[in-house]
């Protein structure tokens, strides 16, 4: 078996709330797998599953081909990085990386030097010596990267690596953790809400809602062939008519009906490099981006239009 | 203004208040003559040097440092384990169970002592030094338990789940990090029980018979009567409370400045 993981009819049961319901996926090795779903989804405990931190109520687990469903965190070949990095706050920065070492019962010297080389590999060759706390968050994210990644998993498990770092950090870090995965060929599997996160990092993106897998591939695919309503509306915006999704680039105005018909502008908002637009059709509120030049104002009676190549079907 | 005089005025009767005894104590412990009376008479080491003279007082030291340090790492040990037991794992009847092992907060000391005396004699238990440190630990062990059960949070979960994921079993993951992770927690348990344990008398009274504590051997020696003898041992008794007293708010406050 050459995949990485497979999990094969994973369901999780909390009481009387299916968690995951019957899931199944493949990672494939050195690829970026992003979990990606509103919370509620599952996407967490699906990680938690990978982890072994959460036991699955009926299904399988393989890591390397081997069957781990109820191997325990501490036997997988898989490591974490938390959401709250979880670093050890006694414990120096080159300590914390070289906790997984000591516990394989590697010798001090080669412990650190090992420490040091996966230090520089995130970029903190010089926080060697110093205490957790006197990083900044970024740095503590690196860190526990670092920590992770220095035991040679099989597969990295992030959760919600970036959700603690402000907006402008975050699009720096993920840029970074593209980079490092490329560098050390690790598969990773990481788990967020943010679409734009997902859509930059993935190889393979998993869109989950209520316990199952919505849709997954290339985030090209997910995005311009979504399987489900769903996937359609939370991976970017949609404009839903009957079976059909179009995506806000593909509308234009024209003068006229259109074959979208008229709809009246409710509202304009700047973005920059494009105007994010709302008009009001007969039945439907059409969600628009339009050119940044493009003069436009609330309360202005428009024909719109898509070309018929350009709308989704999804399946009913 | 006059707001401030008169608060300072109360401040200084209520500081008067608590302390002059224990001033006053400390002054006669330095007498030159006979009796911790006024007048004055001194400084003089004189009774320091008859306490520290006195084998049964010496001794009563010893008894009094052994059994606080013998019985607060027990107690801040197993307060520790349970904690740990009630913050990290679903147990049956956990509140219950909480209760129960903070309850003897709330009774007397007198109380305890009794009760460990009438169960001690049908035990067979010999009144002893070592009945004496099962009382403190049952008046200590509550103490610890709640200190450190208050440290132990969900961010530390999850830096033991960490661990785990790391390759940790159970017993390295105590002692490599949820210990020194709790570290001021457990030295503040520490000390506290050693400070209650250090100037515990009826539990000591009640428990013990030939070998007792400086408490108790003080107590003997105020049967006899006053005399300066008697403050010079009151006053090294409060002057290790006052160190252990610091070195605890120390500890305590580095753990709020981390």
């Amino acid at each position: 078996m050459s995949e990485t993981v497979v999990v094969e009819k994973v369901s999780v049961r909390f009481g009387s709330t299916l968690a995951l319901d019957d899931v199944s996926l493949t990672v494939s090795p050195g690829s970026y797998t992003v979990l990606l779903g509103p919370s509620g989804s599952g996407k967490t405990t699906l990680l938690s599953v990978l982890g072994g931190f959460q036991e699955p109520t009926s299904g399988r687990v393989l890591i390397g081909g081997e069957d781990c469903t109820h191997v325990p965190p501490a036997r997988r070949p898989t490591t974490t990085v938390f959401q709250d990095y979880a670093l050890f706050p006694h414990m120096t920065v080159g300590n914390n990386v070289a906790f997984g070492l000591l516990m394989r019962g590697m010798a001090a010297a080669p412990r650190r030097e090992k420490a040091r080389e996966m230090l520089a590999v995130v970029g903190l060759a010089e926080a060697f010596d110093r205490k957790p706390h006197q990083l900044s968050g970024g740095q503590r994210q690196r860190v526990a990267l670092a920590r992770a990644l220095v035991v040679e998993p099989k597969v990295l498990l992030l959760d919600e690596p970036l959700g603690a770092l402000d907006l402008k950090l975050r699009r720096q870090m993920q840029d970074e953790l593209k980079a490092i995965q490329k560098r050390v060929g690790t598969a990773f599997v990481h788990v967020t809400h943010d679409q734009e996160e997902a859509m930059a990092l993935a190889d393979h993106l998993v869109v989950m809602n209520k316990g199952r897998i919505e849709d997954e591939g290339t985030p090209e695919k997910v995005y311009t062939r979504p399987a489900t309503r769903f996937a359609a509306t939370f991976m970017g915006e949609s404009t839903i008519i009957g079976n059909r999704a179009i995506r806000p680039e593909h509308i234009s105005l024209v003068a006229g009906e259109g074959n979208l018909g008229r709809a009246r502008i409710v509202d304009v908002t700047y973005q920059g490099s494009f105007k994010r637009v709302a008009a009001q059709g007969k039945e439907t509120l059409f969600l628009v981006r339009l050119p940044a030049d493009v003069a436009i104002a609330i309360g202005d009676e428009v024909g719109l239009a898509c070309d018929a190549a350009r709308m989704i079907e999804l399946p009913s | 203004m006059m707001a401030r005089i008169v608060s300072a005025v109360y401040a200084a009767l209520i500081y008067g208040f608590i302390f002059l005894p224990v001033a006053v104590l400390v002054l006669f412990s330095f007498q030159g003559t006979l009796f911790p009376i006024p007048p004055f008479n001194g400084p003089s080491l004189r009774w320091y040097g008859a306490v520290l003279s006195d084998q049964r007082l010496t001794d009563g030291l010893v008894n009094s440092l052994l059994v606080a340090f013998i019985t607060s790492a027990l107690a801040t040990i197993m307060g520790f384990l349970s904690a740990w037991a009630l913050a990290r794992f679903w147990l049956p009847a956990s509140a219950m169970i909480r209760g129960i092992i903070t309850l003897p907060l709330t009774v007397s000391y007198l109380i305890i002592g009794m009760g460990l005396l009438v169960m001690f004699n049908l035990a067979g238990l010999p009144r002893s030094l070592f009945a004496a440190g099962i009382g403190h630990i049952v008046i200590n062990l509550p103490l610890c338990f709640a200190i450190i059960y208050s440290q132990m949070g969900a961010h530390q979960a999850n830096i033991e789940r960490a661990a785990r994921d790391l390759g940790a079993g159970e017993l390295r993951v105590l002692t490599l990090v949820t210990a020194p992770m709790l570290w001021p927690a457990l030295f503040a348990s520490f000390f506290l029980a050693f400070t209650f344990s250090w100037d515990e008398f009826i539990i000591s009274f009640l428990l013990t018979r030939f070998d007792t504590t400086l408490p108790v051997e003080i107590w003997n020696m105020l049967r006899a009567g006053l005399n300066p003898k008697t403050n010079a041992a009151g006053s090294l008794v409060f002057g290790v409370s006052i160190v252990l007293a610091i070195v605890f708010e120390i500890v305590a406050f580095r753990k709020r400045v981390a």
